[in-house]
């Protein structure tokens, strides 16, 4: 059985590290705060100006100054800073951060990842996630192994537009967990096989060349 | 000593307004924006003019009043995905955007408004963003050219502010605000609260009042853009 949106973000609490300074994309990897584990200090910072962030307040309780990077209302802690957009990406860019963890909708063997733009359709804009895989220490993508048709999602090459060259360390799909040595010429290596699922499985829906670890 | 404070946003933008001209405009999505400045631009029935902001605002509220009315010739942000009206206008040609990635947008507001004319990052290299820019290795890496901004006009918002235009922010509405008060060759703040000057602590102001040439104090809406709340514990 390929992994659940939950278990997905189990998967990715464990590359989790005690001290460690964290930022969460939107979607599934917001769910990673979910599961960090007792007794483990995490702190969640959020790009558009904090660091030490809390949990969604009680209703009645929400503060329209003090929100996350996905707009959404959220709370303070003890160890709650606050800075300007210019600190923030400072933290960022300046590799003060530990690590990331973000989707994608396309991700290389050479840890390329494209999550931004899809050509002919109403762009968005790539928000943060330009300084985040330039600038963080460790940058870790969990997504769907494949597109809703089928496709492969990692590739040889990424055919939409890149948020970063060379960026990602670690990719945690539906199927399975992969390293990618991205300042290298060594291939992906497959770390873990999601329940159920087989090596033969896993080696037709990949495009990307890859090695059992 | 030249008074700085105005008694609406409306005054507080006479005189310095004019069509085709560049603004920066505060907040992060509907936190922390001039959301009385905003108002009183529209009214002002300035055009044509270049909007330098994260965001773009909503259907119908901040930076989307100014989109309604077809004022705003060029964005540059870095996410704008919370505005139809937007949307509807870039895809039928009426609307020029930029897209800046958002640590880069917030460095080039810092660069424009402390004298720095360009600045390498790594963020975007290889990318879209990178295309037809000077790039330089530094240390074996590669790093890409990016230029300071600086704005006909700057408009703020902060939470407390004094009459010489001392500012200080509060939470996660500070964002783009300090910077973008130094980046403007004018700066109009609009604050919660206007007090006397020794009344705020020297020690916690954010932007000096050098950079602040107007000051307004507002009444606040403060839209919340997306309320997530927990259920409570029972006792």
């Amino acid at each position: 059985m390929p992994w659940t949106r939950e278990q997905l973000a189990q998967r990715a609490a464990k590359e989790l590290r005690d001290g460690f300074y964290v930022n969460l994309g939107i979607g599934i990897p917001t769910l990673v705060a979910n599961y960090i584990p007792q007794g483990m200090e995490v702190t969640l910072q959020s790009e558009n100006g904090m660091l030490g962030m809390g949990p969604f307040p009680y209703e009645g309780d929400e503060d329209p100054d003090l929100i996350n990077a996905g707009k959404q209302t959220i709370t303070a802690l003890p160890k709650t800073s606050y800075f300007s957009s210019a600190d923030s990406f400072g933290m960022i860019r300046g590799g003060h951060i530990d690590l990331s963890i973000l989707g994608a909708m396309e991700v290389n063997g050479r840890g390329d990842l494209a999550n931004w733009m899809v050509p002919g359709k109403m762009v968005k804009g790539m928000g943060g996630a330009m300084d985040l895989v330039a600038g963080v220490k460790r940058v870790v993508v969990v997504m769907e192994h494949t597109s809703k048709d089928g496709a492969s999602k990692l590739l040889k090459k990424c055919s939409l537009p890149l948020t970063g060259v060379n960026v990602v360390d670690l990719v945690i799909t539906d199927l399975g967990v992969f390293a990618i040595d991205k300042h290298g010429e060594a291939p992906m290596r497959l770390l873990e096989l999601a329940d159920g699922v087989s090596l033969d499985e896993i080696k037709a829906k990949t495009e990307a060349p890859f090695v059992s670890a | 000593m030249a008074n700085k404070v105005y008694a609406d946003a409306r005054s507080a933008l006479e005189g310095i307004t004019f069509d085709g001209m560049m603004v920066m405009s505060g907040g992060f999505g509907l936190c922390g924006i001039p959301e009385n400045l905003i108002i009183a631009l529209r009214d002002s029935g300035v055009k044509n003019i270049t909007v330098i902001s994260n965001n773009a605002g909503v259907d119908s509220w901040g930076l989307g009043l100014l989109l309604e009315t077809k004022q705003i010739k060029k964005m540059i942000s870095s996410y704008v995905g919370e505005n139809k009206e937007f949307a509807r206008q870039f895809l039928a040609g009426e609307l020029e955007l930029e897209f800046n990635p958002q640590g880069t947008l917030a460095e080039r507001c810092r660069a424009g408004g402390a004298g720095i004319a360009g600045f390498y990052t790594k963020t975007g290299v290889g990318t879209l963003v990178a295309e037809g820019k000077e790039t330089k290795v530094f240390n074996g890496e590669t790093f890409v050219l990016e230029t300071g901004l600086v704005a006909d006009l700057s408009i703020v918002k902060a939470w407390k502010g004094d009459k010489e235009g001392n500012l200080i922010y509060r939470e996660t509405a500070r964002n783009f605000n300090p910077m973008m008060a130094t980046a403007g060759k004018k700066c109009v703040a609009e604050v919660e609260i206007l007090v006397e000057a020794g009344e705020l602590d020297p020690d916690a102001i954010h932007t000096p009042g050098i950079f602040v040439d107007r000051i307004v104090q507002g009444n606040f809406e403060k839209r919340i853009e997306q309320r997530t709340t927990r259920k409570r514990e029972n006792a």
